[in-house]
């Protein structure tokens, strides 16, 4: 039942009325109304557009979301009202398809949003009116074909390693650009194409005249040269097919097709020339078979995407062509009759018959006018007049049919192209973004730490560092954090180095004092310049300035030693902070001893990469009178304050 | 209430106009321009409040129902059949829609306005059950001369036989119209004459109980 008379029913069950007094038995009881609610007006905020509609209309498609219970969950309690986040113009279409009991579909819109926010109502797209269905199927089936095309050139394109030989000899086959050895093939095969037809045209040419006899055409004076590029030609030919055979995924479609149709029989006249050569009977029918040897030149269209386009759009225009055939004919034979019989009368006339007149019809409507057939009575000149104008209407009318066909293929194909070109600019894009977030992570697992770090300090001004990621962002990171935990692993960046850093010293967060030493000094130097480039690759900007700032530093100092120290200090610092475990505060204490000290720093540091706040830590040995001696009686200094894992801070203190 | 002009229907006027546009092929501009014109606005809330039994928000909801599927304001034989059929979409309710056409359409002008609409419906859902009686006799009396013969209430069983298909369970035999009208001609026709007038309609429902229960029905529609 159609929803607009849904306010009908109740005049329907008032015209019952007319059945009571006829029927013989009591009628059933009426289904009571339960809460008799009267008809109010609900309103629907899609995202801030508020729409307002009665309780009724949304209830005629109670199997849709606004017509049944399920936008009770997007009741907002404090508004009184519906609250959807969705787009408000399409939202239009889909109220008014409650209100008019129509679904129109907007010219405008974009087919899968469209088709997004249906599938959200709940509303099935088949019931778009037939005013707009039209345009609505057109535009699915060009999205649907897009989509279709890219998946096909994903397809292809991706290198599956686990392929069976003959697979990749198919795959080989059909796109001629996966490997070298395909394209060598497919340009050979071209090549043999082409002298072969070559060869088949120049056979027919005469070539000069042997003395004694007349011109000879070249194949039968050359024939043995002839005959051997022949041999080759289907050699390779016969060769290429076979091969095609065996490779084809499904063989009893391949033999089916049309090139292969096409190969057999470009191939075929001569296996059978050589099987016949003795019969003389059969000669000459063997000469008619070396016609077939032209359609040789079809298996161009392997190499030519445009012969393949034309035989497209040729097929799919069958049914134009045909009635350009049939009206054709119809032309031509009644004309004949006409002609045939206005000319009678004239002697000498060459319409002998009416099957002859056909040759002059022919010749007439295509317009080509050859004048070996001319009327020559005064009647037949008048119908040979009407013949040529009508012959130029009756072909005229089909072809721009088949041309906006091929039109239509053709930039259908052209599109294909132009996306694929696009699509590798495309992915490359995506493939940044993926690289981006996933350097977010390791940053701002680093990041995190010190975060923590000095949250623990309970500073207040060092806190709203953390606050630069958003809590979504640091919510997933925690997620990626809990699963390297889990698995024991951990996720590596593209940058090498850092890589080969986080590896090495992952297997050794348990370790003594010396040995871990002697790791970074042996690391450190050549490590040196890669604990800049992270920090260089995400902040430039500020690194420089700490960088630049740590070089000033350097300078001041008495001990020649220092920065080799400092550079290790950095090092272990920084590697620490990587394996993750609760040790940064050391580091803050450090840092906020060089904070004091450096109150220009201290901003950029703090916003930057921990290696950068590192990289002030030296600057206390040089700035505290008892830097040198610092280093060993430092460690248990500190060391008190530090609760957790003091292992590894003992060696940060230590240098 | 604006009514549709009357030279609409002049036929001898309908035939010189289409071979008029036969010659000059115009697209036929009157028959457009006319429908646009046949427009019917209902009298005002008060009024039809006076007229009828309905509430005032009864007849709000009842003139955005009937404006939403007729947005002319005037619903033509056409329509109403059409309308009706919805609800009936196994059977052909069509010849019933047309009795009741005839019953609603009370000044037989060939359309049902929204007054002529809400009036039958009041008489139907709050009226007493004589009214109620008294609208059944006049929808049964096709020809509106005062009594029912054998041949309009076979008509009207027929029509009601139509609206249940083809497919019922018994199937439907020809002859079941014809004995159902004996029986409610057995019960109704008092004197026997053949024929069924108001009063022996009336007189006859009020002895019968179901059809006294089945009226009661009607009470709690809208």
């Amino acid at each position: 039942m159609a929803a607009g008379v849904a306010a009908w029913l109740p005049f329907a069950r008032a015209a019952a009325i007319g059945w009571m007094p006829v029927a013989n038995c009591p009628m059933p009881l009426a289904p009571a109304d339960k809460n008799k609610r009267q008809d109010e007006l609900i309103v629907l905020n899609v995202s801030g557009r508020r729409f307002q509609t009665w309780r009724t209309t949304l209830e005629r498609y109670p199997d849709t979301l606004l017509g049944s219970t399920e936008k009770e969950f997007f009741f907002n309690e404090d508004t009184k009202e519906y609250f959807f986040d969705r787009d408000p113009e399409v939202f239009r279409c889909v109220l008014n398809f409650y209100r008019t009991g129509k679904l129109h579909y907007p010219r405008y819109e974009c087919i899968s949003a469209y088709d997004d926010e249906l599938a959200f109502y709940g509303i099935l797209p088949e019931i778009i009116g037939d005013c707009c269905y039209e345009e609505y199927k057109d535009r699915k089936r060009e999205n649907a074909e897009r989509l279709m095309d890219d998946n096909d050139s994903e397809n292809n394109q991706e290198s599956v390693p686990s392929l069976s030989f003959r697979q990749t000899m198919w795959r080989a086959f059909e796109n001629p650009h996966t490997s070298t050895l395909a394209l060598v093939f497919y340009y050979v095969t071209g090549f043999f194409i082409a002298v072969s037809v070559i060869t088949n045209v120049v056979e027919t040419v005469p070539c000069g005249t042997v003395p004694g006899s007349k011109e000879l055409p070249c194949g039968e004076r050359y024939s043995v040269a002839f005959f051997c590029l022949d041999t080759a030609c289907v050699m390779i030919f016969t060769v290429e097919y076979l091969l095609r055979l065996f490779a084809a995924p499904s063989r009893y479609r391949f033999v089916r097709s049309v090139m292969s149709i096409i190969d057999v029989v470009a191939i075929m006249p001569y296996y059978i020339g050589l099987v016949m050569t003795n019969n003389e009977d059969v000669s000459g029918a063997f000469v008619t078979l070396r016609v077939f040897r032209v359609f040789r030149i079809f298996k161009f269209s392997r190499h030519s995407q445009g012969l393949r386009i034309l035989g497209y759009t040729l097929k799919s225009c069958a049914s134009e062509l045909g009635f350009l055939l049939f009206s054709l004919t119809m032309a031509i034979i009644i004309f004949a009759t006409v002609m045939f019989y206005a000319e009678k009368g004239s002697s000498a006339s060459k319409f002998t018959s009416i099957p002859a007149s056909f040759w002059y019809t022919i010749v007439t409507m295509t317009t080509l006018g050859y004048g070996d057939m001319v009327p020559k009575t005064i009647a037949g000149k008048i119908f040979g007049s009407i013949c040529s104008l009508s012959g130029v209407l009756v072909i005229a009318l089909p072809v721009p049919v088949i041309v906006s066909n091929f039109s239509r293929i053709y930039h259908q194909n052209q599109r294909a192209d132009k996306r694929r070109a696009q699509k590798k600019a495309r992915l490359a894009r995506i493939r940044v973004a993926k690289t981006g977030s996933s350097n977010a992570y390791l940053h701002s697992k680093r990041n995190g730490l010190l975060t923590e770090a000095l949250e623990l300090m309970g500073t207040p001004e060092e806190e709203h560092m953390g606050k630069s990621t958003s809590l979504i962002e640091s919510q997933h990171h925690h997620l990626l954090h809990c699963l390297e935990k889990t698995t024991g692993l951990s996720y590596l960046v593209d940058d090498p180095l850092l890589s080969v850093r986080t590896s090495t010293i992952k297997n050794h967060e348990f370790i003594d004092e010396q040995m871990f030493e002697q790791n970074c000094m042996e690391s450190s130097m050549q490590n040196y310049p890669s604990t800049r480039s992270p920090s260089l690759s995400s902040h430039p900007g500020l690194t420089t300035t700490c960088c630049s700032r740590r070089s000033k530093k350097t300078t001041h100092l008495p001990n020649s030693n220092l920065p080799a120290t400092r550079l290790r200090s950095m090092q272990e610092l920084s590697t620490i902070h990587i394996q993750g475990s609760e040790q940064p505060s050391l580091t803050t204490s450090r840092s906020s001893l060089n904070l004091k000290a450096d109150d220009g720093l201290r901003p950029n540091c703090k916003t930057s990469q921990i290696t950068t706040a590192i990289i002030s830590i030296p600057t206390p040995p040089a700035l505290t009178p008892e830097g040198e001696s610092r280093p060993p009686p430092a460690s248990p200094g500190p060391n008190t304050n530090i609760p957790s894992i003091a292992s590894n801070v003992v060696k940060v203190s230590a240098l | 209430m604006n009514r549709c002009p009357r030279r609409c229907r002049s036929p001898l006027g309908q035939a010189a106009r289409s071979l008029y546009q036969l010659v000059t092929g115009s697209l036929s501009p009157d028959e457009v321009s006319l429908a646009l014109m046949c427009r019917a606005r209902p009298e005002g809330l008060e009024q039809l409040q006076e007229q009828t039994k309905f509430t005032r928000k009864e007849l709000q909801v009842l003139y955005r129902g009937f404006k939403n599927e007729c947005p002319s304001g005037i619903v033509n034989e056409e329509n109403f059949k059409q309308i009706y059929s919805q609800f009936f979409p196994q059977g052909d309710s069509s010849t019933y829609a047309t009795f009741l056409f005839n019953a609603f359409d009370t000044n037989h002008d060939g359309s049902v306005s929204f007054e002529d609409f809400v009036a039958g419906l009041s008489v139907i859902l709050r009226g007493t059950i004589d009214d109620r009686l008294n609208w059944a006799f006049n929808l049964y009396d096709l020809n509106k001369d005062g009594c029912i013969t054998k041949e309009e209430m076979l008509d009207i069983m027929k029509s009601i036989y139509d609206m249940m298909g083809k497919y019922t369970y018994p199937a439907l035999r020809e002859e079941a119209p014809r004995e159902h009208v004996e029986s409610f001609f057995q019960k109704m026709d008092r004197n026997k004459d053949g024929v069924v007038t108001i009063e022996e309609f009336i007189e006859s429902c009020q002895k019968d109980e179901n059809i006294m229960r089945s009226m009661q029905l009607f009470d709690n529609v809208i």
